[in-house]
C-alpha cells in the first residue's frame, strides 16, 4: 500500500530487515510501523477480536503499531527507526511471555 | 542528574524554549520520544534536507532547518528516543531510553509535547489501511513513503489540503476527497478581518484547495461515511442526495483537526479549560505559560492549538517565564518586550479564530455499532448502555466497559466517552469530565520499573 | 416513606446488601456519592479469598468461608437478573514464599488456623510441586514454595459492582448517583436522610459508605471506628494465559491482564508513587522473572476500609433501632455473605444473635478490658 519515493529500479535499498522471517527492503529514517504497512498481513491482531490492525496514527497515540522488535514484544513500532538486520515480528492476539 | 529545566518535547516549542533558556545560562535537558528533533511538523528535517522529498514538503518545512540547527548548537542536553513515563512533584522525572529506566530531577518542567490528531470514530475506522492524514504525512517525512492505489482523503482542515498538495508534488494521485467541512458560516467570515494581515497564509490555503480539486473527485455534502472490507479496506460508501454511493478504495486517510496532548497535565492534576468551539480540553495557563501548578509550564500546541509559529513564540515566552521564576533572568518582562514576543504571537495566531470557526469538530451522532475504544473494542452502544446505568462520570463507564483501559490509555476514546455521556445525560459536553489519567504516562515494562530499585538516584 | 430501607453508599458493600434486601422483596433506595469519592469498590484486587483471613478471629474466618462457598450460587442468581457477565473462577489460590523463613512462617500460620477450625483445604506446596502445577512459567530462584488453599478464587470486581447496581434496578428498587448524604435524622417513625439530591424517608437506614461511614453515624452516637489504609496496584497489558492460579498480590484476570498489588500505606492522599511501583514490580518479577517483559498499563491507589481489628462491622444503633452500619475490608469476598446472610439478618432483627461477633460493641469491651 505504501512505497518509498526513494525506491528506484537498480538502486539497492538502504538496508534489509526481517519481517516475520522474510527479508524486506527498508529505508533510512523510516520506522518499524512504516515497514509494517508495506508487508502483507504484517499488522498485529487484536487480543480481543483477533481482527487485523495496521498502524493508524504514526505519532505514538493509538498503539496499533505494536510489534515484536528484536524479541521485545509490545514495542510501539512508530517510535522505533529501522536498523539493518532488525527482526520484526507480528504480534498476534494477547502477547506471549517467554518462559 | 539534576537540571534547572526539563523540557518534554523537541518540537518548535520545546526547541525554541531550550535555545532561549540556554542563552540565559540555564541547565536544560530536552527529552523526546522521537529519534530526532523537529516535533511533528519538522519531523526528520535534518535527514530530509538532502532528500528528493524535501522540496515537495513546502516552504514551512524548510523553515525548521534553522531552528533545529540553533537547538543543536544551544548546548542543551538532548535525549532522543526517550519517553517520560512519570512525573512526580518536586520535580522528579522518570524516563526510559532503549529499555533502560532512570530518574532525573529539575527545578521546573516545561511540557512542550504538542498535539495529536482528534480521534473521530466512524464505521470501519479500525480497518487496516484506514489511517490519519497526519500519519501519512509522517510516513512521507520519515522514509519518503507514498500511498499507492486508490487513495481517498476524508476530513477537513488545512492539513489534508497541505498533505494532498505534497503528495501531488511528488507525483502521487488522489482518487477522491470527501470534504467534511461545513460551508463557512457567517460567524467564521466575521473573524476574517484580523486574518487579512496574514494574507499569505490564506492565499496558501486557496492554492492548496485548487491543486486538490484538480487532482481528483471532490465530494461535499455527504453523510454516514463507512469504510468497509473483509480483512482490510476495500471500499467506501456514503450517503448523498438521498442515495448511497460506493467506490473502491485502497487507502483512506482521515483528519478532523488536532487537539492538545493533555495526558501529562491531567495526570499532574492541572486545571483545564474546555474549548467549546474546538471541542477540546487545554490546561489553564497564565501569561507565561505556567499551569495552575507552580514551576510546571506548557508551551506550544499542548497548551492549545496554534500551529508551529505560535508554538515557537510560546516556547520563548515560557522560557522567559521560567527563567524569571527560577531567578535565572532578572527582567523577563523586558526581554519579552525586546523580542516583540507578544506581537509575534498575535501575528502567528491571526488566522486561528477564522480556522477554528471554519472547522468545528464534527458532532454527528455515533451509531451504536461503531467501535469507540480501539484497544478494547468497546462500541458506542456499549458505552451508551453503561452511561445509562451510571452517573455522567467517565470513570464509571471505564470501570463498567474497560473502555480506556487498553494500551493507549484513553488517548483515542477519551473525548468520545465524554461526548456519549453528555448525550445520554443531556448535558453540555464541557460539563462532563475527561478520564482520570493514571500513571504510567507510557506503558513501560515491569522490568524497567523494577530496575529502578538499584538505579542511581532511585526515588 | 420513599422506600422500605435506604442504603447509604453504592459501593460493593452497599449494593450487595441492597441486592440482598431487594431479593427479600423490600423496596430499597441506594444513595451513592460523588464521582470523585474514594471508591474501594473500583480500586480493589478482586480476590475471593479465604486463606489467612481472620487468623485471630475465628468468626471472621468462618464468615469468609461461608461467603466463598456461597459465591457460585450468588453469582448464578445475580447473572440471572442482569445482562452483565462476571468473570469468576475458583481454582484455589497461592501465597508465594520467597525464602525458607517465609515458607516456615506461612506453614506455622496454616497450622495455627487449622487448630482453630477443621479445614483440610490449605497446605504447603514446595517448589517442585509448584512447577508441576504451573508448567507454563519458570519461577525465580528465590521461590521456595507456596501455601495453596482450595477455597480461594477470584472475580472481576468491576463487573461485580456493575452487575449489583443493575440488579438493584432490575429488581424494582432504585439507585441514585451523585446523592451524597449529609445527615441522617431519626424521626418518630423511621429516618429522614438528607442528600444533595433531596431528602428521603424510610423506616430503616443502612450506612455502608465505606470510610465516610463514621461521619454519618457518629453524630447519632453510633460509633463505627475505621481507619484507612492506602494500597497501590499495578496492572499490565493483556497477556496469553500464564497464571492458572490467583495468588495473594499477583493474579491474571480473565482478560489476560496481570494485576500486582497491593501496598499497605498510611498515606491519605490518592497519589501513586514510582517508589511503590518499583517495589511491586520487583516482587512480581522475583516470583516470575518473565513478567519483567510485560508492560505496565496502569497504576492506581485505593483505600482499604479497616476496622481496628480487621474484622467486619455489622451493627445496629442501640439508641435508634432501624439504623444500621456495615463496614469492612474484603467486600468482594464477602459480597455473597452480605446478600445472603447479613442483609436477611438485618431485616429479621437477628443481627445481634447471628452475627454478634461483628457488632461495634466489641470495641467498647476491648476498651474496658
Ligand atoms: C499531523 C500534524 C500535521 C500538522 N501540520 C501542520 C502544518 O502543516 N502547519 C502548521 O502550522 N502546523 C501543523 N501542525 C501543527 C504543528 O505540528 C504544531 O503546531 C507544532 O508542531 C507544535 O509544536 P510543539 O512543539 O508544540 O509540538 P510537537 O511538534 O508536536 O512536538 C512535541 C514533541 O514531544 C514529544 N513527546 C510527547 N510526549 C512525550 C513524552 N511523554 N516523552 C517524550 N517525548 C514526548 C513528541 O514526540 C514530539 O516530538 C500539524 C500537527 C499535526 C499533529
Ligand atoms: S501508529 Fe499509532 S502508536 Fe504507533
Amino acid at each position: 500500500m505504501f512505497k518509498s519515493v526513494l525506491e528506484r529500479p537498480g538502486v539497492p535499498p538502504d538496508m534489509m530487515v526481517l519481517v516475520n522471517g522474510v527479508e524486506t527492503p527498508a529505508w533510512d529514517g523510516e520506522t518499524v510501523a512504516s515497514v509494517l504497512l508495506r508487508v502483507p498481513d504484517a499488522g498485529r491482531r487484536s487480543p480481543i477480536s483477533g481482527t487485523l490492525r495496521l498502524p493508524y496514527c504514526q505519532m505514538g497515540v493509538c498503539f496499533e503499531c505494536l510489534a515484536i522488535v528484536d524479541g521485545i514484544a509490545s514495542t510501539q513500532g512508530c517510535l522505533v527507526p529501522v536498523q539493518p538486520g532488525m527482526r520484526i515480528e507480528s504480534q498476534r492476539g494477547p502477547r506471549e511471555i517467554s518462559r | 542528574m539534576s537540571y534547572d529545566v526539563a523540557i518534554i518535547g523537541a518540537g518548535p516549542a520545546g526547541m525554541s524554549a531550550a535555545v532561549r533558556l540556554r542563552a540565559l545560562g540555564a541547565a536544560v535537558i530536552v527529552i523526546d520520544e522521537q529519534p530526532a528533533p523537529g516535533g511533528q511538523i519538522f519531523r526528520g528535517i535534518e535527514r530530509n534536507a538532502a532528500s528528493p522529498v524535501f522540496p515537495a514538503l513546502g516552504e514551512d518545512y524548510a523553515k525548521g532547518c534553522a531552528l533545529v540547527a540553533a537547538f543543536r548548537a544551544s548546548g542543551a542536553e538532548y535525549l532522543p528516543s526517550t519517553q517520560v513515563w512519570q512525573i512526580e512533584d518536586g520535580w522528579n522525572l522518570f524516563l526510559t531510553t532503549e529499555r533502560k529506566a532512570r530518574h532525573i530531577t529539575a527545578r521546573a518542567v516545561l511540557l512542550a509535547n504538542g498535539a495529536q490528531e482528534r480521534p473521530v470514530p466512524f464505521p470501519g475506522w479500525t480497518l487496516p489501511n484506514v489511517m490519519t492524514v497526519g500519519a501519512a504525512q509522517i510516513l512521507l517525512k520519515s522514509g519518503g513513503m507514498l500511498p499507492e492505489g486508490r487513495i481517498w482523503i476524508a476530513g477537513a482542515g488545512p492539513l489534508p489540503l497541505l498533505y494532498a498538495t505534497q503528495l501531488l508534488n511528488l507525483g502521487g494521485r488522489i482518487a477522491g476527497y470527501l470534504d467534511t467541512a461545513t460551508t463557512p458560516k457567517l460567524s467564521a467570515l466575521a473573524r476574517l478581518p484580523g486574518a487579512w494581515r496574514e494574507f499569505g497564509n490564506l492565499a496558501k490555503g486557496l492554492r492548496w484547495l485548487r491543486d486538490v480539486r484538480r487532482s481528483g473527485m471532490m465530494i461535499k455534502g455527504f453523510s454516514d461515511l463507512r469504510a468497509e472490507g473483509e480483512e482490510r479496506l476495500e471500499h467506501l460508501t456514503w450517503e448523498a442526495a438521498g442515495k448511497r454511493h460506493r467506490v473502491e478504495a485502497d487507502v483512506l486517510l482521515v483528519h478532523e483537526g488536532v487537539v492538545p496532548r493533555i495526558h501529562e497535565t491531567l495526570a499532574l492534576r492541572c486545571e483545564h479549560i474546555w474549548n467549546e468551539e474546538q471541542g477540546y480540553l487545554a490546561p489553564k495557563l497564565d501569561r507565561w505559560g505556567q499551569t495552575s501548578r507552580k514551576d510546571l509550564f506548557v508551551a506550544g500546541d499542548a497548551g492549545g492549538i496554534g500551529g508551529w509559529m505560535a508554538a515557537t513564540v510560546s516556547g520563548e515566552i515560557a522560557a522567559l517565564g521560567i527563567a524569571g521564576q527560577l531567578g535565572i533572568a532578572a527582567n523577563p518582562d523586558d526581554l519579552r518586550q525586546a523580542a516583540h514576543l507578544d506581537q509575534r504571537r498575535a501575528r502567528a495566531l491571526a488566522l486561528r479564530p477564522f480556522l477554528d470557526a471554519l472547522y468545528p469538530p464534527p458532532r454527528t451522532r455515533l451509531a451504536d455499532d461503531v467501535i469507540a475504544c480501539r484497544c478494547e473494542e468497546v462500541t458506542a452502544g456499549a458505552i451508551r448502555s453503561a452511561a445509562r446505568n451510571s452517573p455522567a462520570d467517565p470513570s464509571a463507564v471505564k470501570a463498567a466497559t474497560r473502555c480506556g483501559m487498553g494500551p493507549c490509555q484513553g488517548r483515542q476514546c477519551g473525548y468520545t466517552v465524554q461526548a456519549l455521556l453528555a448525550e445520554v445525560h443531556g448535558l453540555p459536553i464541557g460539563d462532563v469530565s475527561f478520564f482520570h489519567i493514571r500513571p504510567p504516562l507510557k506503558p513501560i515494562t515491569l522490568g524497567e520499573i523494577a530496575s529502578l530499585e538499584h538505579a542511581e538516584g532511585a526515588a | 416513606m420513599n422506600a422500605d430501607i435506604i442504603v447509604v453508599g453504592g459501593g460493593v458493600v452497599g449494593t450487595a446488601l441492597a441486592y440482598g434486601f431487594a431479593r427479600q422483596g423490600l423496596s430499597v433506595l441506594v444513595l451513592d456519592g460523588e464521582d470523585g469519592d474514594m471508591r474501594a469498590a473500583r480500586a480493589n484486587f478482586g480476590l475471593v479469598w479465604v486463606q489467612g483471613k481472620g487468623a485471630k478471629a475465628p468468626a471472621y474466618h468462618d464468615l469468609t468461608r461461608q461467603s466463598a462457598n456461597l459465591w457460585p450460587t450468588f453469582l448464578q442468581e445475580l447473572e440471572g437478573c442482569v445482562e452483565t457477565r462476571i468473570d469468576y473462577a475458583r481454582p484455589g489460590g497461592l501465597f508465594y514464599c520467597l525464602s525458607d523463613h517465609e515458607y516456615e512462617a506461612r506453614d506455622a500460620l496454616n497450622k495455627r488456623m487449622h487448630n482453630q477450625a477443621e479445614y483440610a483445604d490449605t497446605r504447603m506446596v514446595d517448589r517442585r510441586e509448584l512447577e508441576r502445577m504451573m508448567p507454563a512459567v519458570t519461577f525465580g530462584s528465590e521461590v521456595v514454595g507456596a501455601s495453596y488453599c482450595l477455597a480461594d478464587g477470584h472475580a472481576n470486581p468491576l463487573q461485580l459492582l456493575a452487575a449489583l447496581q443493575q440488579a438493584i434496578t432490575a429488581l424494582g428498587s432504585k439507585l441514585l448517583f451523585r446523592s451524597t448524604v449529609g445527615s441522617i435524622r431519626p424521626e418518630k417513625t423511621g429516618f429522614t436522610v438528607h442528600a444533595t439530591s433531596g431528602s428521603f424517608r424510610a423506616p430503616k437506614v443502612v450506612v455502608a459508605a465505606g470510610l465516610a461511614t463514621p461521619l454519618l453515624t457518629e453524630p447519632l452516637g453510633f460509633t463505627i471506628p475505621l481507619r484507612s489504609e492506602r494500597g497501590q496496584l499495578l496492572v499490565t497489558e493483556r497477556l496469553a494465559p500464564i497464571l492458572p492460579y490467583p495468588a495473594s498480590g499477583l493474579r491474571q484476570t480473565a482478560d489476560g491482564t496481570v494485576m500486582i498489588g497491593a501496598t499497605k500505606e498510611e498515606a491519605t492522599d490518592r497519589g501513586v508513587t514510582v517508589a511503590s511501583a518499583t517495589k511491586l514490580a520487583l516482587r512480581a518479577t522475583r516470583i516470575i522473572p518473565a513478567l519483567s517483559a510485560a508492560r505496565l498499563v496502569r497504576q492506581w491507589s485505593g483505600f482499604r476500609v479497616m476496622p481496628p481489628d480487621g474484622s467486619p462491622i455489622y451493627a445496629q444503633s442501640e439508641r435508634y433501632p432501624g439504623l444500621f452500619a456495615a463496614a469492612c475490608h474484603s467486600g468482594v469476598t464477602l459480597a455473597a455473605a452480605h446478600a445472603a446472610i447479613v442483609a436477611p439478618a438485618m431485616i429479621a432483627g437477628r443481627l445481634s444473635r447471628d452475627l454478634a461477633a461483628f457488632s461495634n460493641g466489641r470495641f467498647d469491651v476491648q476498651k474496658c478490658a
